[in-house]
């Protein structure tokens, strides 16, 4: 399938050397006009697109004190350069973050700052051409908004804002990308990414109780749109339909069925995933945020738990009460947000659910922690419970799990390169090559250890690694959803159907 | 003539590093927050945040993390210069307080280890592939800067001693706008020359991160959005 080279998988990580322009050809198709305007952005690229390029970005720096601080805080010690999956990945000296976020800061110096205006070749500030603008769009587009690079640097410059304000500025003269905007389209049309409508998703929600029946003899429930259920379950829609997604949907199905408590999906909001953050819209993020509360409060339910999504976790847990809230018509015995795993976990540690562990012998398991789950949010009351909870239900429900090297995991975890918005086939080459660390790290596993298969909680990493782990000489299915795991072991009461 | 040029320089050095780092801090305070983006796992406390950052600023946890030859020369400069300025604190007060003069040798020794830190951090810049790629004629200049002032210091000490006691006289006389004649000696002109271009480009450079770091979101935020409503005000209140 590749046209470029898959990269190697060495005994011991490596730094690459610098590849000057090595990934300058990549780059996202771009939005068609329909994708733009529909989410008010201009069809294509407007005329006097610098200066409305600069006014945008003045705009953006009035009112984001983040984006204000890392433009000047800058060092530029290095700390961040051998830090990105992408760079790891590929060589090109413009992944390394600080190189990255100088794309954006070399305008900001020349427009905004006194030093850039009177003496630009001291201190690197440059006009805004359209070679810059085509270097946003290619290299903007090479960073998955993961933050490993922030969890390095003395001041916690983060480059996902950068690259949020770069595409931001870049649909707002009409540059978007056509992923990201299309599927933002979809959502406020239809209510959610696939745009798959409310008879699809009944239909395959009836297929899934099917299954689970045909497997297991027991009925266990789907519902759709149910008024006056205890809980609203808000999934990333890839769980009604992808491998191994929906083998988790089908897991917290039976963790519901178990716990006996109410619950629904929406088909107004079927949809967890919020593309917005990926383009740095703050308008469109609290567009898609607010379909949730309105269908929490149109079917009243008590409360709203997160199926297993990783930037979706991120927004719903620390952005939604800003965005969408408050939330104070749900009950405030139970986190507000709840993850999934949190529900899980709960239901474990009371001893409430029977797990069959041997259901899972044929599997070693490891686990990638899903880098917006790991650094943009937290599980459980004490700062860590990300990382915890999700293995303490692995362990629940398996007998055999191996963690990754400890510079790969936890806050130090690696992207699986298809994050942000860039999980669409145009980036292929960039998915496969900005996999590769996390690939080289479940290597060294795989081989020392005998790890099989590795589980995740994000849509995106499971779509991301079902396709490029094949080009590393794993399996497409060894990558597998935590709740999957729930499913194979969960011991189910009720009655026999047949 | 040489007296009035100096001590204008020094007037002025100062009011723009005061005044621009005003303006900066102001920028900064003023913006606001639309989202929290704590690097997680973050606190979730008030204090367990002024801990996070006393850490960050005092020992560079992340850099520790990230690079231990950055964290080595960077730290070490970084304290020692803060002993080298403490030191210099005698030229400001008279008499001479008693906790800078028992600092006196500490600082002295400082001075060495600012120097190996820079140097190292040069050597940094010049060695590693990735580092030199983003390294651009201003943060070499910060370098020189910050060496020259060291050097010429040594200089005064080890070379051709200064008169430290005309120059005291000269520095108190700026704080209290009575004028002393200032050393015309041309070690100490250049060395107190380098001081106030390096005090003039504080506010307009890379040295914002020393104010930056207590701005940045990502450490300075607790994590509590569960139990806290998070409001950028100036958003909220333009409604939307």
């Amino acid at each position: 399938m590749a046209d470029f080279e898959v990269p190697t998988l060495d005994e011991v990580p490596r730094v690459p050397r610098l590849v000057e322009g090595a990934m300058r050809h990549s780059r996202p198709f771009a939005a068609a006009p329909e994708h733009q305007e529909a989410l008010g952005f201009p069809g294509q690229l407007v005329e006097d697109w610098h200066d409305k390029a600069i006014e945008k970005f003045g705009e953006i720096l009035d009112r984001s004190r983040p984006l204000r601080v890392y433009m000047d805080a800058c060092v530029k010690c290095g700390a961040c350069t051998d830090k990105c999956h992408y760079f790891l990945g590929t060589g090109d000296p413009k992944n390394m973050p600080v190189a990255r976020q100088d794309l954006l800061r070399k305008v900001y110096r020349r427009y905004f700052t006194p030093a850039g205006k009177w003496l630009p070749w001291l201190v690197g500030a440059e006009d805004l051409t359209e070679e810059v603008l085509d270097e946003w769009y290619s290299y903007f587009h090479q960073c998955s908004q993961c933050r490993r690079c922030s969890v390095y640097c003395p001041y916690g410059i983060d480059t996902a804002e950068f690259s949020m304000a770069a595409r931001e500025i870049m649909d707002h003269i009409g540059k978007g990308q056509k992923y990201c905007n299309e599927i933002l389209g979809k959502v406020h049309q239809i209510g959610n990414n696939l745009g798959l409508p409310a008879p699809a998703l009944a239909n395959t929600l009836e297929g899934l109780e099917e299954d689970i029946e045909e497997e297991t003899g027991v009925k266990v429930r789907l519902p759709l749109d149910e008024a006056g259920a205890e809980v609203l379950l808000v999934t990333p829609s890839a769980d009604f339909f992808a491998e191994p997604h929906v083998d988790g949907l089908i897991g917290y199905a039976k963790v519901f069925h178990q716990a006996g408590v109410s619950w629904t999906i929406s088909s107004y909001a079927s949809e967890a995933a919020n593309f917005a953050m990926f383009i740095g819209s703050y308008e469109q993020m609290k567009k898609v945020a607010e379909r949730i509360r309105k269908a929490a409060l149109e079917l009243g339910v008590k409360r709203i738990v997160v199926g297993e999504c990783g930037h979706a976790w991120r927004v719903a847990y620390s952005f939604w009460d800003t965005l969408a809230g408050p939330f104070d018509f749900l009950d405030p015995n139970y986190p507000v947000p709840q993850h999934i795993c949190e529900f899980t976990y709960d239901l474990i540690q009371r001893g409430e659910l029977t797990l069959d562990k041997s259901a899972n012998d044929h599997m070693t398991l490891t686990f990638h922690d899903s880098c917006n789950v790991a650094r943009g949010s937290r599980m459980g009351d004490a700062p860590g419970g990300q990382f915890e909870i999700p293995r303490a239900i692995i362990k629940a429900c398996c007998n055999n799990f191996v963690d990754m090297a400890a510079d790969t995991i936890r806050e130090a975890t690696f992207c699986c390169g298809g994050g942000g918005g860039l999980l669409t086939d145009d980036l292929m080459e960039l998915r496969v090559k900005g996999a590769q660390p996390r690939m080289q790290a479940l290597k060294q596993v795989a081989d020392a250890q005998g790890v099989t298969h590795m589980a995740a909680i994000c849509a995106i990493c499971k779509s991301q690694f079902a396709k490029v782990m094949p080009e590393y000489g794993f399996a497409m299915d060894a990558i597998v959803s935590v709740h999957q795991l729930v499913s194979n072991a969960i011991v189910l009461d009720g009655q026999k159907t047949t | 003539m040489l007296t009035a040029g100096y001590a204008l320089l020094f007037y002025a050095a100062t009011a723009l590093l005061l005044g621009g780092l005003a303006h900066k801090v102001r920028q900064y305070a003023r913006a606001p927050v639309p989202l929290k983006i704590p690097i997680m796992p973050a606190p979730t406390t008030k204090s367990g945040v002024v801990w996070r950052m006393a850490r960050e600023v005092a020992l560079f946890e992340s850099l520790f993390k990230s690079c231990k030859w950055t964290w080595l020369f960077g730290w070490m400069f970084h304290a020692a210069l803060l002993l080298v300025v403490l030191r210099h604190l005698r030229y400001f007060t008279e008499p001479v307080w008693g906790w800078v003069v028992l600092l006196q040798p500490f600082g002295l020794y400082a001075g060495f280890a600012m120097l190996a830190g820079l140097g190292g951090l040069w050597l940094r810049r010049l060695a590693v592939e990735r580092v030199r790629y983003i390294t651009g004629p201003s943060d070499h200049l910060m370098l020189a800067l910050l060496a020259g002032i060291a050097v010429t210091g040594f200089a005064m000490r080890y070379v051709a001693r200064t008169d430290i006691t005309a120059l005291k006289a000269f520095v108190l006389g700026l704080i209290y706008f009575d004028w002393q004649p200032i050393p015309a000696e041309p070690l100490l002109l250049l060395h107190l020359g380098l001081v106030a271009a390096l005090m003039i480009v504080f506010p307009f450079s890379k040295l914002l991160h020393a104010p930056g770091v207590f701005f940045s979101p990502a450490r300075n935020q607790a994590d509590d959005t569960r139990t806290r409503r998070h409001l950028a005000s100036r958003l909220e209140r333009a409604g939307r």
